[in-house]
């Protein structure tokens, strides 16, 4: 007899994957920030100067390096490339178009805080906070404000101590932001600055103030807008060449695994839209790396359906029912799965947790492609498959690849 | 049907791995690896040419003057793609300068003169130190988590077969004096995912046969692991083939800037296959046999 009821449940879940993966796969695609190497970008040439009193060295050129990498990071653009060129020329190149003024300003403005008594005298500077400067709104006036906290506490309590009743002004670049009376003496070490006239005004002040002081000053000799390393029509080509891949594991999955291997397929695309969507949703770039890091997803997952399909397979050859190898089998291979996909994903996050710019990229695609992977292969797969045994439409383990008619 | 004796043949395995290994690594001592301009000293040529240009024409112009030009060296630039960015793997001289700049005017009249600098390679050289030591750090947890879910045994073979792996791919890539650049360190990455996940799965079915059967001599342990190997045999050859399905389509149809990367996932992933079966399981049974032995000289 065929349970209607779970056939139908099946053919739902089934419908509503590939309906939504076939409906929306294209614009989420568009969603996705692609890395320098797949979509371009552009292109600044720096020349760093000596800082008054302090000639550039090797180590200054590092020290450079670190910050125009932090201030890139602060701009939402992640693995920037930047290149040192001849003694003190600095190459920094930026995926994606976006507003390129104002990324250049981002990356070599110098936000310089000063805290002023009223005599003129600076107090404290920028340097002397911790790089957890943040916005936020005044609970009473709902202004947008920067919250800092100072590196020593004691330093500024003894600023308050001081000053109690006094004016401590704040300027940003030689501009007085707010001028406000120290009312009580502060032990936390935490402020807040006011006189901002924008969230965005705020939000980028507390940017430059995280990114810190660049070492040496930076004089810009060139700025160009630059074409992907790969090429628009390699990349067009690649994602071909990618599909044509996928779609002969469909057919060899098909072909030798039967009616479980159009579930695995089906789970396979499941895969591939969620990873899509976390892409997407979480703002992860795609770089050639991290395209590496999803084919190797991609086998995983197949190898996690290969796995519970040839345990099911042993199951049936030892001669017992379709329904109970098929419980039993992946029952057991769920155990091999979860092994393996751990041991990979402790890489990945070792990578991400140690590595910088490409190997935390990958790092990072490696842990998002393993988690969806178990998500899709060991859960939604194994679902499917139970819940199709269970309509009880197919009693002939040909159909599970397995030979030697109908199953007792 | 009598099965091959993967386990009894493991000298052989080891052998065939060992003199890859050891020719790869005599060859990069002699001539050393062939660094692409991602890690070499190069220049960076920049042109605006005025007019659109093709890249082959561009690559056409520079081999004429007799530079090697690299698979992704040349990009456009510019809002109209006009301005040519050209990686050379060499340093040029203020003549060699000269010379190019004639032949680049002569090709396109309406070029404006060509900045030329000359890049280090700082970046590449620390992506790629951090590369060695994220994979070794990776091991290590590896290790960790392989011996408390296996043992101790188990974790160090598998790290072996990794190593293993990476280390084929390096070898092939010294032999064949295939250019390496920064792509090829995302491809090794890849191999040592897929590496130690297709052994831990041959592992898991050792530890399952080890806990219904008794090991007593080492012909046993032999048996169940050789057993082991074939039954998880047909998992392991599908698996490989759907991943190199993929990688081969890549490697013949992707782009052409793609193609030693994909080579090397090739490359790696048979190796990775092979050495879950060949390296890393008789390694364990090296390793067990010997302390069964010493367990059995105790107790006579």
């Amino acid at each position: 007899m065929i349970k209607w009821s779970r056939l139908i449940t099946f053919l739902v879940i089934v419908a509503v994957i590939l309906g939504m993966a076939g409906t929306t796969s294209k614009q989420i695609w568009t969603k996705i920030p692609l890395g320098l190497d797949l979509q371009g970008g552009f292109d600044v040439l720096y020349q760093i100067q000596d800082a008054p009193g302090k000639k550039l060295d090797a180590d200054g050129v590092k020290a450079t390096v670190a910050a125009l990498t932090q201030r890139a990071n602060g701009l939402g653009v992640s693995e920037p490339s930047i290149d040192v060129e001849g003694t003190r020329n600095v190459r920094v190149q930026l995926a994606g178009v976006f507003d390129q003024a104002q990324a250049r300003k981002a990356l070599t403005t110098e936000a310089k805080l000063e805290f002023k008594a009223p005599d003129g005298e600076v107090l404290l500077t920028g340097a002397d906070l911790k790089s957890n400067a943040a916005y936020e709104a005044d609970p009473n006036t709902g202004k947008p404000d920067v919250s800092v906290e100072f590196k020593n506490p004691v330093k500024f309590d003894q600023v308050t101590k001081t000053y109690l009743g006094k004016g401590v002004a704040i300027y940003l670049n030689g501009r007085m932001l707010s001028d406000p009376v120290i009312s009580s003496e502060i032990t936390n070490g935490k402020a807040v600055i006011t006189g901002m006239s924008s969230i965005d005004e705020a939000t980028n002040l507390a940017k430059l103030l995280n990114a810190g002081a660049l070492p040496f000053p930076l004089k810009q000799i060139s700025s160009v807008a630059v074409g992907p390393s790969l090429g628009a029509d390699a990349l067009h080509h690649t994602l071909e060449a990618g599909v044509v891949g996928i779609v002969v594991i469909f057919l060899f999955m098909i072909a030798v695994y039967r009616v479980p291997g159009v579930i695995a397929c089906v789970a396979l695309v499941a895969y591939m839209f969620l990873l899509l969507c976390v892409f997407a949703g979480l703002h992860v770039t795609l770089t050639l790396p991290g395209l590496a890091a999803l084919v190797l997803g991609v086998g995983m997952a197949v190898d996690a359906n290969i796995i519970t399909y040839e345990r099911v397979k042993d199951e049936l050859r030892n001669g017992r029912s379709l329904l109970s190898s098929v419980i039993s089998g992946s029952r057991r291979a769920l155990r091999t799965i979860i092994d393996s996909n751990l041991t990979t994903l402790i890489a990945g996050a070792v990578m991400y947790w140690f590595g910088t710019g490409t190997i935390r990229g990958f790092g990072v695609a490696l842990m998002v492609s393993i988690v969806v992977s178990l998500l899709t292969a060991a859960v939604l797969s194994r679902y499917l498959l139970l819940l199709f045994t269970r309509s009880n439409c197919v009693r002939n383990t040909r159909l599970f690849g397995v030979k030697g008619g109908a199953s007792k | 049907m009598k099965r091959f004796e993967i386990v009894r043949n493991r000298r052989w395995f080891f052998l065939l791995s060992g003199t890859i290994t050891v020719a790869g690594l005599l060859v990069m001592l002699l001539f050393g690896l062939n660094l692409g301009t991602d890690f070499k000293a190069g220049t960076r040529i920049q042109i605006n040419l005025n007019t659109s240009f093709s890249s082959t024409d561009i690559r056409k112009l520079f081999q004429s003057e007799g530079y090697s030009i690299g698979q992704d060296a040349i990009t456009s630039a510019g809002t109209v793609n006009q301005t040519a960015i050209i990686r050379l793997s060499n340093t040029i001289s203020a003549s060699q300068e000269a010379k190019l700049n004639q032949a680049i005017k002569a090709k396109y009249p309406h070029a404006a003169g060509a900045e030329i600098d000359t890049v280090d390679p700082i970046v590449a050289r620390d992506l790629s130190r951090n590369a060695i030591y994220a994979v070794l750090l990776s091991s290590l947890g590896i290790v960790i988590y392989v011996a408390i879910r296996f043992e101790f045994r188990f974790a160090i073979a598998g790290i072996i077969a990794l190593l293993h792996d990476a280390f084929i791919v390096i070898s092939v890539f010294t032999l064949l004096r295939l250019e390496v650049d920064l792509t090829f360190i995302a491809a090794v990455l890849t191999i040592v995912g897929y590496s130690i996940n297709d052994t831990i799965v041959i592992f898991d079915r050792i530890r399952e046969n080890l806990k219904l059967t008794k090991v007593k001599t080492v012909e046993d342990l032999e048996n169940l692991v050789n057993g082991s190997l074939w039954q998880t045999m047909t998992r392991s050859i599908n698996t490989v083939m759907t991943v190199l399905f993929a990688a081969l389509m890549l490697f013949l149809f992707g782009g052409v800037s793609i193609h030693n990367f994909c080579f090397a996932l090739i490359v790696g992933l048979i190796s990775g296959a092979y050495s879950s079966i060949f390296i890393a399981s008789p390694i364990w049974v090296a390793w067990r046999a010997r302390s069964l032995k010493v367990q059995k000289a105790a107790k006579s």
